[in-house]
């Protein structure tokens, strides 16, 4: 019974801690873009401007949620929860704090990848089923980018799988006791960084929607809440990618005085800053020059690092 | 890559610059005397209006957004029986206050003047008249001009001689 009670606490506030932080990003995003571009940002609302957050949900809440006629009914609705579920779900392997994780997969590395593998889905979904010619067009660059970076994503991440041995992602976090893995692992973390702008649309490679081209890419049709879905997914998979870029690469809970709670939460809002930093100064490149920077740089890189660090370990390993 | 990351910092060193933002209702820009704004009627240095119902304001207007109709009191003065703007279609071009041959019409720095229904932005002459004299003092189209109303005569005006018996070189 004590089990269930604590499981139940633990999803709850997992949950509701990633709500909270990815809806405050509502907030903390122009917050931060301002103040990189010499604004002020929004501040009237509440103290520091925090009330815009809810301000922003009431408005989407009773904004007019249109389905147009043109659209594939089923699954125009099924893709904005598909991100939403698949993201969250990834927070179930995400390790907070010793005990603070909803499930100690011992593959959890791989459950996070299997899950944002299928998010491609819901953007690829959206699109399709707009039936229209924007979101189409945003759904095809999603389709290339999002699988072509799949790929190298999860072969960044081997590096560091190699170094811990282990794709439990608190085992993850305990082999970085001695030194975090984004100093042994760092073309690892680099690649994964790029990957990571790509699976969660970021501003630098944000083809699948570039507003100033295709309308808002594979959500054009999309308004209320259902366009709030993938507003909301996208904050929550930044907040996604960042905690486990803590985990992977910069040790996770680990550090002097501080709880480890909020090392986590210190270095996950760091991360966030520098995803922020980097829409506030990288233009988008072209997206051929997205795909071959893809697959002739940053493949053969991360094949590279796979390598160098399997033999790395093998030469330590020898007598 | 290099330039990426100086890129990056130099971006974050914005943080520390000065806000270009005026917080508004707060804090207000400066606005230059000559500024154009909400549309104003004056008076002359004795009190009364200087506009003389010519028409040339509104027939300047681009956007034909003043309507007026001009009258005379039994003294011959001329004044606008009705002066109406419509703010919601005025785009404070000034050239009203260009064309204004008695300085009547005057933009003035004021900008703050939204409402919630559009009639509200409909001005008549009570809303546009004030009681100073705007940007120039002391001008007095009737003390300058030829004309006669009540109280003035031919001749009387300033700098301006008495008429002259043409009937009289004959003798």
């Amino acid at each position: 019974m004590n089990e269930i009670i604590k499981m139940a606490v633990t999803v709850v506030g997992v949950l509701v801690a990633v709500l909270t932080a990815a809806s405050l990003l509502i907030w903390g995003e122009r917050r931060l873009l301002s103040l990189w571009q010499d604004r002020l940002g929004p501040n009237r609302v509440g103290p520091l401007g925090l009330g815009q957050v809810v301000a922003d949900m009431i408005k989407i809440f009773t904004k007019e949620d249109r389905t147009p006629p043109f659209v594939d009914k089923p699954l125009f609705v099924l893709a904005p929860a598909i991100i939403m579920t698949t993201t969250l779900l990834s927070f179930a392997v995400v390790c907070f704090a010793p005990g603070i994780v909803v499930a100690d997969l011992n593959v959890g590395l791989l459950f996070f990848l299997g899950l944002s593998a299928m998010g491609v889905y819901s953007v690829v979904l959206a699109g399709w089923s707009s039936n229209s010619k924007y979101p189409l067009l945003g759904a095809m660059r999603a389709a290339g980018q999002m699988f072509g970076y799949e790929v190298f994503m999860g072969l960044s991440l081997m590096g560091v799988v190699m170094c811990a041995g282990s794709f439990d992602l608190r085992e993850i976090v305990l082999a970085q006791k001695r030194v975090w893995f984004c100093v042994p692992q760092v073309v690892g973390f680099v690649v994964f960084l790029i990957a990571g702008f790509a699976e969660t649309r970021r501003l630098p490679l944000d083809l699948p929607e570039t507003e100033n081209e295709l309308v808002a890419g594979y959500h054009t049709e999309y308004s209320g809440m259902k366009f709030g879905m993938f507003y909301v997914g996208e904050y929550v998979g930044i907040v996604l990618i960042s905690s486990l870029m803590t985990v992977l690469f910069f040790g996770g809970w680990l550090g002097p005085w501080l709880p480890a709670p909020a090392w986590f939460c210190l270095k996950t809002m760091a991360i966030v800053c520098f995803f922020v930093l980097c829409r506030a100064t990288l233009m988008r490149p072209r997206y051929d020059q997205l795909m071959s920077f893809g697959w002739k740089v940053l493949l053969p890189l991360s094949l590279a690092n796979v390598l160098i660090t399997g033999a790395v370990i093998l030469l330590r390993r020898a007598p | 890559m290099i330039a990426i990351l100086r890129a990056l910092w130099l971006v974050l060193m914005h943080s520390f610059r000065k806000r270009a933002t005026i917080e508004y209702p707060e804090k207000k820009a400066y606005l230059a005397p000559r500024w154009r704004g909400r549309i104003v009627l004056t008076r002359d240095p004795d009190g009364k209006e200087r506009c003389v119902g010519c028409y040339l304001c509104s027939a300047a207007c681009p956007v034909s957004c003043i309507s007026l109709q001009c009258t005379q009191d039994e003294t011959g003065r001329r004044y606008p029986e009705f002066f109406r703007i419509n703010f919601s279609r005025c785009i404070f071009c000034g050239y009203c206050e260009e064309a204004c041959p008695t300085y009547a019409i005057q933009l003035t720095p004021d900008y703050e003047m939204s409402e919630y229904s559009r009639n509200n932005l409909v001005y008549e002459k009570e809303d546009l008249l004030i009681s100073g004299q705007g940007k120039y003092q002391g001008y007095n189209y009737y003390r300058v001009a030829g004309v006669s109303i009540g109280g003035k005569g031919k001749g009387e005006a300033e700098n301006e001689q008495p008429p002259i018996d043409v009937r009289g070189l004959v003798d």
